[in-house]
């Protein structure tokens, strides 16, 4: 079944990095197909930055995301130009800590970056808690992949504080009901 | 063993390119391709290659012309200001018979245009752009796998054809991740061999003439003057300027079957649509989404010489659909060829056809 | 050996005017080249466009005759693929100057190890006598009728500037200083530039009060300063006078050079 996540922030929290590791995990880990695309240009640095993942059993044709399935935004901005016109049966995780508005379909906060603040010490590491609770709520790839693929692609020296960041977002996900 | 791994395209091409062999890459940082050199930057001096930022796109394609006669294979990755500066070097290496690879990853134009959106714009202008009359070679991937595959081809048909060979991708295939299946090794194929004490610039097998590499002792004289076989300048005889610039043409039109590279889906369909590069994606979309319908498909990866035989494939044609991410290039080059009705279906803009918008153009004339 | 047995036979007569410099500074070149005891097969001649850029094309070499003002990219291309490989450029006060400006100060800036013979004839003589980058100030040509109104480029004190590791001026009337200046030039790792004002009866002297060819030359020699003495009479805060021509050796340094063959990288 072909999913489409769309992530959006702003520029420095890494954002494309996270559609980047999601992508990874479902081909190196899941062994399936997925597509990873994203905005490039001026507007991505510092203001609402969006990349996009397409996860699928099948091969990918039409590489584009134009109504996905999942969102996972961490700023207002990213809100309001990538999120706000989610269609009502998405599902949409938010960083609560950072996002005021909240959408017309389902949703899920999580106040990611106080909580990599306060209990990792490293607001940094806010996209992966994001991540985890992605896959804690909408399995669009298992954990064990999802951990792999943040291994490969974090700075050496980063795995364990981004593994505890994995976990964290998990558990954040895990006392709510799955979508 | 071949591995699985998950590129962007335009890493994807660097990695083709040193599968294939490529030892020499001159460039100039450039949207939406810079990947390619910044990948090669850091992978060709660990393989005994050459990485060189030169001072701009004339000087980038003029070290990789300077590299392939010491008889590297050699490349270059831009996009459309920095390709319309290489025109004047391809124009050279087309008149000197100079195996190079050009990466042209689209984007929109004219001018400084859209950076970082996709375009289809320079078709035209990698078979055209350098001034007099001659032919090229050029690919269009439609997939991250080949930018990987066809970049590694690029080198081959470059070297056996002793010609400019571009890369045609653009900003979606380049800049997109996706699953690739790495394979062990690429084919490798060399270029046609220099008989010492023959004329360097005599033709051989399929007009192409053998590759005098250079430091070998051979002594060879290359210009971009209107020459003769022994490369002499002789640019006031109009017979063998004349000659000169046929054979360059026909090297390269009269092995247009066998260079062509395309796909049939449905031949005993009416409508089909003809698409290269990201477009192709968007087609297979609507062909996926409409089982029940007979749509036709031509699927080009050889744009140029483009492959007008292909036409012929499709028995019951009644119209061809381009859809293009540009005002109809390819679409002009078909209808010279077909004989049947074109629907040339432009996208400017950056963005790619969507799926329902094709299926709206197939619809129309169901 | 001598400089001849590196003109190519069949290729000859050349194709330069009566008492064009040219053939001096090829001859000298050649000489020079002949001296390092380098093989034929592991030299290649790089030209752009002009006049000056036809001298590959009477070398038994392999040669580049390339578009105009790129040969110094060319070069750079040819030298980093195979740096076993002796580079000399042939090039003009045009092809270097105007066209392939910014291809010279960044291969001076690289420092790359080639060795530039640049024609300084101070005029596009190949298509009939237009303004170049060094056409003085005052002098005729045919798109500067009225004189020259632009100031000129001194291109030793920029490839100075720029960072080539050896820079040398002469004329073609200095023909034994000449044969070393390029033979220093030939041994220094490194960017070596030498640029040689040189006669253009044919389209410069004829329009430039030089009715035989000998009076331009015996301008050029009354008009060239050694840099010894210029040194000198600066040193006596005396005035230098701003037609003439700084010749001799006018730098020698050891940059970081690339372009190097292995045996001549120095740890």
């Amino acid at each position: 079944m072909r999913r489409e996540v769309r992530f959006s922030g702003f520029g420095g929290q890494g954002i494309i990095l996270s559609a980047v590791i999601l992508g990874r995990a479902a081909v190196m880990y899941d062994h399936k197909f997925a597509v990873q695309t994203q905005v490039y240009g001026p507007e991505a640095r510092g203001g609402a930055s969006m990349s996009a993942v397409i996860i699928d059993d099948e091969e990918i044709l039409y590489p584009k995301v134009a109504d996905p399935d999942i969102y996972v935004i961490m700023s207002q901005e990213g809100f309001e130009k990538y999120g706000a016109s989610a269609r009502p049966d998405a599902v949409m995780i938010l960083d609560s800590t950072l996002v005021h508005s909240r959408p017309g379909c389902m949703f899920y906060e999580i106040p990611a970056t106080a909580e990599a603040k306060t209990t990792l010490g490293r607001d940094i590491v806010a996209n992966i808690v994001m991540l985890g609770a992605l896959v804690g709520y909408t399995h669009v790839v298992s954990e064990e992949a999802l951990k792999k693929a943040i291994l490969d692609s974090v700075p050496k020296g980063t795995e364990a504080l981004n593994t505890k960041a994995m976990e964290l977002g998990i558990a954040l996900a895990g006392g709510k009901k799955q979508p | 063993m071949t591995r699985t791994e998950f590129w962007q395209g335009n890493i994807a091409s660097a990695e083709g390119a040193l599968a294939a062999g490529c030892r020499f890459f001159g460039g100039y940082p450039i949207t939406p391709s810079t990947e390619i050199a910044e990948h090669m930057a850091a992978k060709l001096p660990k393989r005994g290659g050459v990485f060189i930022q030169m001072e701009d796109e004339l000087a980038s394609i003029a070290s990789v012309i300077g590299a392939s006669w010491t008889g590297a294979r050699a490349m270059t990755a831009t996009s459309g200001p920095g390709f319309s500066l290489m025109m004047e070097n391809i124009g050279y290496a087309a008149m000197t018979e100079t195996p190079c690879v050009i990466v042209n990853v689209q984007r929109g134009g004219p001018s400084t245009g859209q950076p970082t959106m996709a375009a289809q714009g320079d078709m035209m202008q990698c078979r055209f752009g350098s001034h007099g009359d001659y032919a090229i070679i050029a690919l269009c991937p439609a997939s991250v796998q080949e930018m990987y595959d066809l970049t590694a081809k690029t080198f081959n048909l470059a070297d056996q054809y002793r010609v400019p060979v571009f890369l045609m991708a653009d900003e979606v295939i380049g800049h997109m991740r996706e699953r690739i299946i790495v394979p062990d090794a690429v084919e490798h194929t060399g270029r046609p061999a220099f008989l010492p004490g023959t004329p360097p610039f005599k033709p051989g097998a399929g007009l192409i003439p053998g590759f005098p590499e250079f430091g070998k002792g051979y002594g060879t004289h290359v210009t971009g003057l209107t020459h003769d076989e022994r490369g002499y300048p002789c640019a006031t005889n109009p017979g063998l300027h004349a000659a000169l610039v046929k054979r360059l043409v026909d090297k390269i039109e009269s092995a247009t079957q066998k260079l062509a590279d395309f796909d049939v889906v449905n031949p005993d369909a009416e409508q089909i649509f003809i698409a290269y590069g990201a477009p192709v994606r968007t087609v297979q979309q609507v062909i996926h989404d409409h089982p029940d319908r007979k749509i036709g498909f031509l699927r080009v990866r050889t744009v140029w010489p483009f492959p007008a035989h292909a036409l012929a494939l499709f028995r019951c044609a009644r119209r061809f659909i381009v859809p293009e991410l540009n005002l109809g290039q390819i679409a002009r080059e078909i209808e010279r060829h077909a004989k049947v009705p074109i629907t040339s279906v432009p996208k400017l803009g950056g963005e790619l056809h969507t799926p329902a918008e094709l299926f709206a153009v197939w619809e129309a004339g169901a | 050996m001598s400089f001849e047995d590196w003109f190519r036979q069949d290729r000859l007569p050349h194709i330069y005017c009566a008492g064009c410099g040219n053939g001096t500074i090829i001859n000298c070149t050649l000489a020079a080249v002949d001296s390092m005891g380098w093989k034929k097969e592991d030299t290649v001649f790089v030209s752009g466009i002009g006049c000056s850029s036809r001298a590959p094309g009477y070398i038994v070499t392999d040669s580049l005759h390339t578009t105009h003002g790129r040969a110094l990219a060319f070069a750079t291309g040819v030298k980093m693929a195979n740096p076993k490989l002796h580079v000399v450029v042939f090039t003009g006060d045009g092809d270097l100057a105007a066209i392939g400006g910014n291809h010279f100060i960044h291969a001076c800036r690289r420092n790359i190890d080639l060795t530039v013979v640049c024609m300084n004839n101070q005029i596009y003589g190949m298509t009939g006598g237009q303004g170049s980058p060094t056409t003085p100030r005052g002098c005729i040509s045919t798109t500067t009728p009225y004189g020259s109104t632009e100031p000129a480029f001194d291109l030793s004190e920029l490839a100075i500037a720029a960072g080539a590791n050896y820079v040398a001026r002469w004329t073609s009337y200095h023909v034994k200083e000449l044969e070393r200046a390029v033979k220093t030039g030939l041994e220094t790792p490194g960017f070596s530039f030498i640029e040689v004002l040189v006669q253009c009866p044919t389209n410069f002297g004829r329009r430039n009060k030089f009715r035989q060819v000998a009076d331009q030359i015996e301008y050029i020699k009354a008009h060239s300063l050694l840099k010894a003495k210029r040194d000198r009479l600066l040193e006596q805060g005396e005035r230098i006078p701003e037609d003439m021509y700084v010749v001799g050796e006018l730098m020698r340094r050891s940059r970081p050079a690339m372009g190097l063959a292995p045996t001549e990288v120095k740890p």
